[in-house]
């Protein structure tokens, strides 16, 4: 059955446990013909060249031919044509759409009006769920389970949709959180009450160093923004206390690994990428295998399906 | 029945909603598009002297009867309102408006960057909490207090 993916907050564990079972799949063999004859369009009504880039990979590398734009300036939304007239239109020449949208919930709403799938690739700053799901990934395949991990958050825990939304997915594995940030950028009180509803546990930190993350399995770095303080005094404060440097993993768990969004820019210092801790950029390439799974779970391909393909170029 | 009341003529048959605030009077009007009721008269009392309230509104719709739907509409702007169906001259129910699970088309979002406020489209709000009268949007997942939404 085709379904459209927009939110991961409301997916259950046995369907995060099962897109990553075949995500999985992909990563053994990612080159196949499923897709093939099918049409992907992706929709980008804000530039984000990485999350295109690695949607466009992975329909292409399953056999799919891509349309789409990926500058709003082109599209008649500059017309005043509307979202629903847009992916109406567009619903008629793609089998599926993956779309980026400035407005918050245009991906739930895309989704209700369109005639085919829709792959939320990220609306305004409410919900990216190809990345939560690359995340999870991540973490699983470092540390061999989702189950009763340490996860410490850094950076920007007030804006950073990307550590809302995995602290949602995680709700199901019975996670400890760290949250650690500067005071004007904390993690939102829903957060914390949505973490007290359901008994997860956390500890927030002002100080970032050695000994706050030697208990850390997962380090999940984000970036200190100079536009989201009002105070400026503020950020010349702290924006050098939230970087990680090479020197502060000395007391770290042996499994504990970096994991970051990306684009960094100075949040996490050059010297780390050497450390064996280090995994964004792996954690980068498993958004293929996350996104492959993603497109042909929405398009009512199935995990036996995948697992019976036939059409895999070795 | 009351002399207050009393300054409002009966009405045979139809729907009063009573014990409305003064100033959410005509967001009542509104919700309930009583501009476009055409089945019998329609009378409203306003700033009347009420000793539960000091003042209250009262309207009174003839040969008009609401959906349930409709009325708990009224919940988000006055959900103290009393509601009486009259059949020939007697009150036959009394009841209180109960705030309904969705919201579809009531009121505006209060997030300038949701979708629902740049694309025309209804609005739908879940109800999180009955007692704080907090709802949360269906697109954009902000939850806002019903106390600082505005009607659509
Ligand atoms: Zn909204």
């Amino acid at each position: 059955m085709a379904e459209s993916l927009v939110t991961i907050a409301t997916l259950t564990r046995e369907k995060i446990d099962y897109l990553l079972e075949m995500a999985q799949e992909f990563e053994k063999h990612p080159n196949r013909k499923l897709l093939d004859g099918r049409v992907v369009a992706t929709l980008f009504f804000e530039p984000s060249t990485r999350t295109r880039l690695s949607f466009e990979t992975a329909a292409s590398r399953l056999g799919a031919r891509v349309i789409g734009f990926t500058d709003p300036k082109v599209t008649s939304s500059t017309k005043g044509e509307t979202l629903k007239d847009t992916i109406m239109m567009v619903g008629n020449y793609a089998d599926i759409i993956v779309m980026r949208h400035y407005l918050e919930g245009a991906a739930r709403y895309a989704a209700e009006v369109s005639p085919v799938p829709v792959v939320n690739a990220g609306d305004g700053a409410n919900q990216h769920p190809t990345q939560t799901m690359l995340d999870l990934y991540s973490i699983k395949k470092t540390q061999g389970t989702l189950e009763n991990l340490n996860i410490y958050m850094v950076g920007d825990l007030k804006y950073g949709r990307t550590v809302h939304s995995l602290l949602q997915a995680m709700r199901h594995y019975n996670p400890t959180f760290h949250f650690i940030a500067p005071r004007e950028l904390a993690m939102p009180e829903e957060y914390k009450l949505y973490c007290d509803a359901r008994g997860i546990k956390y500890v927030e930190h002002e100080d970032f160093n050695e000994d706050v993350i030697s208990g850390a399995d997962i380090l999940y770095m984000t970036r200190v923004q100079r536009e989201r303080f009002t105070d400026l005094m503020e950020y010349e404060r702290v924006k050098d206390v939230y970087i990680l440097r090479e020197s502060m993993l000395g007391k770290a768990k042996e499994n504990m690994r970096i994991l970051h969004p990306l684009p960094r820019v100075n949040e996490i210092a050059y010297d780390v990428d050497a450390s064996p801790h280090a995994y964004y950029f792996e954690q980068a390439r498993n958004g293929l295998y996350a996104r492959e799974a993603i497109l042909c779970n929405a398009l009512g391909i199935t995990l036996e399906e995948v697992r019976a393909d036939q059409t895999i170029i070795l | 029945m009351k002399r207050e009341e009393l300054m409002v003529a009966a009405i045979k048959n139809g729907t009063v909603i009573d014990h409305i605030p003064c100033g959410k009077l005509f967001e009542v009007v509104s919700l309930l598009r009583l501009a476009e009721v055409q089945t019998g008269s329609i009378m409203i009392g306003c700033n009347l002297a009420s000793s539960k309230m000091g003042s209250k509104s009262i309207i009174k719709i003839a040969d008009k009867f609401f959906s349930d739907a409709e009325l708990n509409q009224l919940s988000v702007v006055a959900p103290n309102v009393t509601l009486c169906i009259i059949r020939d001259y007697e009150v036959v129910e009394k009841r209180r408006v109960s705030l309904p699970q969705a919201l579809k088309g009531i009121v505006r979002c209060g997030n300038p960057k949701c979708i629902t406020n740049n694309e025309p489209m209804d609005t739908h709000f879940h109800v999180v909490d009955v007692d704080k009268g907090v709802i949360s949007c269906h697109y954009c997942n902000k939850e806002q207090s019903l106390d600082s939404v505005k009607l659509v």
